[in-house]
């Protein structure tokens, strides 16, 4: 038998495999095709303060081993979350993860104080990072000083696990997550898109009707481990490591490189059972290579 | 509805013309009961350009020998590389996906292809057949070489063709067709499926008609079963997921 949980800071997973925000809707959608019961924890779509409609259609292009992205935190806002969807889900036997955005740092907390009543969340994931959104989102992320603010005062409100996460689209991500952890994180996850453009060449037009939009897939896989290695180094407390995971070997090496447990975001859209197919493949992964715990392969580089 | 995945095989894979071929596919599992206009996402093996999966309307679907049917255009590199499969290899397919033209209906109703928009109109018309009575079809096509299973279509309804160059059948597109353009109109509900411009005439065609018009969108899609929110049509509703709350929209709804 191999041990696959992990103390992810307090945060106790069944394994090391998540889902990422606006990959797998509220996981319902995935009910017929993964037992959710089986994940170490599933992050649901970003919620913000009050309902968003999201940017204009077209809000995503195929690209070479990825897509990119632009929907905007498209999402009913955290009331609808609270009273309607949260009612469907709390009984899931996993941990049940909230991402959250706003424009404004009020909106932040309040969205926040909110999530911090339902009994059977167990962390926020603080989204700091979508390149998708004209105020808020990045801007948070991509300096120290807002980003320090708004994890401070998230943290002042919401009293269970709190996840920050990361932009890749800074210079330094390593400085970020410091911030994160000085302010009071206990996570921090990495990495969201890479911020991205395509053209149409037949129209001359882009091909997104916000022009740019946030890259995922395996195209930016080399990127996001690159920047775990980085920051797990950095800092004590644990990273999620995300970016182009598309079976357990992927996961394996955001492992290796320091990540302690990991997320599925695009790959679901290409096989919805992605996640079971990660976990099982974990597993074997330790069992032929006489790995009893995969806490004793977190970090080996 | 519950969702599938399953890997089919591919019991032929026939070219009907430059543009179009199909792939007819047996599940092994017994195939779940599928409503008119509902699609799969199909995925595309060994592409290093493409990444994502296609959504192909549901062409056809014999339940005795467990096949489902697809008709699909060559509109880029991952269709090539699915026009490229041969019989005997196999096919992931998600499905059924997608809502349905309103069903069971007992008014006398028109159903409307456009291109590649005839392909859901096959299977939608032998469903009503179903129900004991011949839908009348309208299909529209470049010229008289591009029509697609003429004698298919022939035995599920009444059909009407138009070809732009006037070949076959009434010159000019579906729009210009005397069905659509008579004193009288005789039909009660409108189905259609095509390029968004013939969709949007359609609509106004009917707009202060006593007709019920409902269309099946093809906008662009990642996952298919409304997780990640790129397919959205704008409708007086806000935007909504073509993939689980399409691809049928009424036109009434539809903010173009």
């Amino acid at each position: 038998m191999v041990n696959l949980a992990i103390d992810f800071n307090g945060l106790k997973l069944k394994n090391p495999v998540l889902t990422a925000s606006g990959t797998f809707g509220y996981g319902l959608e995935f009910a017929d095709f993964v037992d959710l019961n089986k994940l170490g924890g599933f992050i649901v779509k970003g919620t913000t303060l009050k309902h968003r409609e999201g940017n204009p259609y077209p809000r995503m292009a195929e690209t070479a081993s990825g897509m990119l992205n632009a929907v905007g935190l498209q999402n009913k806002g955290v009331d609808v979350f609270c009273n309607d969807i949260y009612p469907q889900i709390r009984n899931y036997k996993t941990n049940i993860i909230v991402n959250v955005s706003g424009s404004t740092i009020d909106e932040y907390v309040k969205t926040a104080e909110r999530i911090n009543q339902l009994e059977n969340i167990n962390a926020i994931e603080l989204n700091i990072s979508c390149p998708n959104v004209k105020e808020g989102g990045m801007a948070f992320g991509t300096s120290c000083t807002a980003a320090a603010e708004v994890i401070k005062a998230v943290r002042n409100v919401y009293h269970k696990h709190l996840m920050v996460k990361l932009s890749p689209n800074v210079t330094d991500i390593v400085s970020i997550a410091k911030t994160a952890e000085d302010n009071g994180a206990d996570s921090v996850s990495l990495i969201n898109t890479l911020l991205g453009m395509a053209i149409d060449i037949k129209t001359r037009k882009p091909k997104l009707s916000t022009i740019t939009g946030g890259l995922s897939g395996p195209a930016i896989k080399p990127v996001a481990i690159r920047m775990v290695w980085q920051v797990a180094k950095a800092i004590r407390i644990p990273v999620c490591g995300i970016g182009g995971i598309m079976n357990a070997d992927d996961a394996i090496e955001f492992i290796l490189a320091g990540a302690s447990c990991i997320q599925i975001g695009t790959a679901n859209f290409i096989d919805p059972r992605t996640t079971t197919s990660v976990i099982n493949g974990i597993e074997l992964y330790c069992l032929k290579n006489g790995i009893k715990n995969i806490n004793e392969i977190i970090g080996m580089i | 509805m519950k969702k599938y995945i399953n890997d089919f095989e591919i019991v032929y894979n026939l070219r009907l013309n430059k543009d179009y071929f199909i792939l007819k596919l047996m599940c092994e599992d017994e195939l779940p009961a599928i409503l008119p206009a509902q699609f799969a996402e199909v995925k595309i093996e060994d592409s290093a350009s493409t990444f994502l999966r296609r959504p192909i309307s549901i062409h056809d679907v014999n339940y005795d020998k467990n096949t489902i049917t697809l008709l699909i255009r060559l509109a880029g590199q991952g269709t090539s590389k699915l026009a490229e499969k041969k019989s005997g290899e196999l096919v992931s397919l998600v499905y059924p996906l997608g809502n349905s033209f309103s069903l069971p209906i007992q008014d006398k109703v028109l159903l409307i292809g456009g291109g590649c928009g005839v392909a859901p109109m096959l299977y939608t018309a032998k469903y009503f057949m179903q129900f004991g009575f011949m839908p009348t079809l309208l299909l529209g096509y470049r010229d008289k070489e591009s029509i697609l299973r003429k004698e298919k279509f022939g035995k599920y309804g009444n059909v009407f063709y138009t070809t732009e160059d006037g070949s076959f059948g009434e010159k000019g597109t579906v729009i210009d067709h005397s069905l659509l353009n008579s004193e009288v109109f005789e039909f009660k509900r409108i189905y259609a499926c095509g390029p968004e411009a013939m969709l949007k005439n359609v609509a106004d065609k009917t707009r202060n008609k006593n007709v019920v018009c409902e269309v099946s969108l093809e906008n662009m899609m990642a996952c298919g079963i409304g997780a990640c929110l790129c397919c959205v049509q704008n409708t007086v509703n806000g935007h909504r997921c073509v993939c689980t709350e399409g691809p049928v929209f009424n036109t009434k709804d539809i903010i173009w």
